[in-house]
């Protein structure tokens, strides 16, 4: 491999790694508040990719403002989907509320095949940009850089948030006692909707980029949803910064093992690492040991 | 919601196959005809095609007055691009329906799902558009209940790698094949064998997973090797994002494939400026017989678009078991099958065939290439 494919190959994995690591975020933040395993999560990234579709070509928006109605859209859905489906069982045993999250996959993925059909759609051509940029001997995809782009800078926005603002620190506060939390004041259940919008609407993000770059169909959020789950299991459920670099580093072993030529191999080889790192830090990368109280 | 309508088939399945009724299929006054297609799901485009060209052949036989006197009555049902779920759906149309073929489904894998099925049940089996070579004969022996009426894959693999030597002058070709599928794994060492044996050489063998959507990473390895093609195969949704996302990053070889390229989803994923793509195909609608224009003219009045192979392959599919079971003179399924291996020389708009003794037709091949994102006819290639 020479060392401009290598860079290539770099690139590559940084890119597909960037839209891991905005899905996971999601998964992460509803995890690190209700212990939730959203399996809703990666179906709500698909509706964001129909919704950013139907922008573009029913009614002939500009990218990025399909893009700011498809995170509107799925942040309100997520709001909807945690008051009517997990908010009544906030005290339910757990397995019960990770059956519903995966009632309300099914639910999302048939009820939107029999609103637009099983078929496969695609953006219009250039929608997101098709052009070459030539730096320094690599021919670089300008979709992706704006993936990477976008990714940096909806992660700075979002450490912003959680760090300097007050619905951040009640998000904190929540994430580490609910009860105590309550006790002090904050809105347990205004928080935990924030929550969702959050992570909801950054998976819209995602879904609309993901979108114009590939197709979309009403199945599509299982695959990236699977692999944002492990992202952020890798990099340590619960963490934020563990989400982000669990994405990028789950893109970049994918990518180095197809560049290598084991490219049947690449999810083998993705998951034997993650098991690996699972054995080694049980909690992930960047995960926090948390005894739980008995 | 799907899953437990699923779930609940499933029971009333197990509970009726425990009753097993068997063979009755002559009684009452319509013909009943089994369709398992993937009319969702992953592949459902094809199954789609099958099955318009599938009904459009039964309209028309039916309004001539039936087979036998009798109306042909098709069940149809999805099997959502799903192998086990196409071998339940298999399993209630012999069984539940009690039909006298099941025509269908219209991938490789999903028809060997299914033919353990045929055999167990007597009931015939036909595909028109599964071409891997195992499916009528495994292991050396025939499934006597199984029958295609297209190509299979060694003969499409080893027809490409002829066109591309003698008519493109390529020498050095990629290979590039999906490893979740038997298909393009077929068709991959099928080409391999003709194409080395003309002495062409191949310069890599890389895989691709359709699950995935970005194929940048295999796309970057293959970039700066020296080949003069790329021998691509699989389903259209994959294909058009490896070639969409080659041609962005400046690949121009000249992709070839197989059927699977005959779609119109494909020109539209791959976008507009599709070209410099070959592939062999079942039929084309460039080709100007008088039974060729007719097929068209009829599927254009019912559909209002013009067929592609799949349309084609499933209207021959229809006209065929029509005149297999007017040749049995039954709708029994012993007799039904016997007639369809007896097959000579029937007329198909996919080309005249007879069924040789492995229940595959002897016919011919037709390469198509895409320029500009429209299928146009390249030349057609006899079964040698």
């Amino acid at each position: 491999m020479s060392f401009e494919e290598f860079l290539q190959q770099l690139i590559n994995g940084v890119s597909i790694g960037s839209i891991y690591a905005l899905a996971a975020l999601g998964y992460t933040m509803v995890y690190g508040i209700i212990k939730l395993i959203n399996f809703a999560h990666g179906d709500i990234l698909m509706v964001g990719a129909y919704v950013g579709y139907a922008c573009i070509v029913v009614l002939h928006m500009p990218f990025l403002l399909a893009m700011v109605v498809a995170v509107a859209v799925c942040g309100l859905l997520g709001v909807a989907i945690e008051k009517v489906a997990y908010r009544p069982l906030r005290h339910a045993p757990r397995i019960t509320v990770l059956i519903t999250a995966i009632g309300v996959s099914f639910l999302l993925e048939y009820v939107m095949m029999a609103l637009v059909g099983a078929e496969s759609k695609a953006y219009p051509d250039g929608s997101f940009g098709n052009g070459q940029l030539s730096v320094a001997g690599l021919s670089i995809n300008t979709q992706q850089l704006y993936v990477v782009a976008v990714t940096i800078i909806m992660m700075i926005a979002l450490q912003y948030i959680i760090k300097r603002t007050k619905i951040g620190k009640a998000m904190r506060a929540v994430s580490s006692d609910a009860d105590a939390a309550q006790l002090m004041g904050i809105s347990v259940d205004k928080t935990i909707s924030f929550t969702f919008l959050l992570g909801s609407a950054l998976a819209a993000v995602a879904g609309v980029m993901m979108g114009a770059m590939y197709t979309i169909n009403p199945l599509m959020g299982m695959q990236p949803g699977l692999k944002a789950f492990i992202a952020a299991v890798f990099g340590g459920i619960g963490s934020i910064p563990g989400a982000m670099l669990g994405g990028i580093l789950l893109g970049l072993i994918e990518t180095l093992v197809t560049a290598v030529g084991f490219s049947a191999y690449k999810d083998l080889a993705a998951f034997v690492i993650l098991i690996l790192v699972l054995l080694i830090r049980p909690c992930g990368i960047l995960g926090k040991n948390v005894r739980e109280k008995v | 919601m799907k899953r437990a309508v699923a779930l609940g088939l499933a029971g009333a399945l197990a509970l009726t196959s425990l009753a097993g009724c068997q063979g009755g299929a002559d009684s009452g006054d319509t013909i009943k005809i089994g369709l398992n297609y993937e009319l969702s799901g992953d592949v459902g485009q094809y199954g789609q095609s099958c099955v318009q060209g599938i009904e459009l052949a039964f309209e028309e036989i039916n309004a001539a007055g039936g087979v036998l006197g009798k109306q042909i009555e098709a069940i149809k049902v999805d099997n959502t691009s799903k192998n086990d779920e196409a071998m339940n759906v298999a399993t209630r149309l012999a069984t539940k329906d009690n039909v006298s073929v099941i025509l269908g489904p219209a991938t490789s894998g999903a028809v060997k799902a299914t033919t353990a099925i045929a055999t167990a049940n007597g009931v015939p089996v036909i595909t028109c558009s599964a071409t891997a070579d195992d499916i009528t004969v495994q292991n050396g022996n025939l499934n006597p209940y199984t029958y295609r009426i297209c190509y299979n894959d060694t003969f499409q693999g080893t027809m490409m790698g002829n066109f591309a030597t003698k008519d493109l002058g390529v020498t050095k070709a990629v290979i590039l094949t999906d490893t979740s599928n038997d298909y393009s794994a077929g068709l991959g060492n099928a080409f391999k064998e003709s194409f080395e044996s003309q002495g062409g050489t191949i310069v890599a063998e890389e895989t691709y997973s359709m699950k995935d959507t970005d194929f940048n990473p295999i796309l970057t390895k293959l970039k700066d090797l020296e080949f003069d093609a790329i021998y691509l195969t699989g389903y259209y949704e994959a294909v058009a994002l490896i070639i969409k996302q080659a041609r962005e990053m400046g690949i121009d070889q000249p992709f070839l494939g197989a059927d699977g390229y005959d779609a119109p989803k494909l020109p539209e994923i791959a976008g507009d400026a599709l070209n410099n793509v070959f592939f062999t195909n079942h039929y084309s609608s460039g080709d100007t017989s008088p039974e060729v224009q007719a097929f068209i003219e009829s599927f254009r009045a019912k559909y209002g678009e013009d067929p592609d192979g799949f349309n084609a392959l499933g209207y021959d599919m229809a006209k065929f078991v029509a005149d297999a079971i007017t040749r049995a003179g039954s709708a029994d399924r012993e007799k039904i099958n016997q007639a369809l291996a007896d097959t000579v020389d029937f007329e198909a708009v996919t080309g005249k065939f007879s069924m040789d003794e492995n229940h595959n037709p002897v016919k011919a091949t037709v390469i198509i290439e895409y320029k500009d994102g429209q299928q146009t006819f390249r030349t057609k290639l006899a079964a040698e």
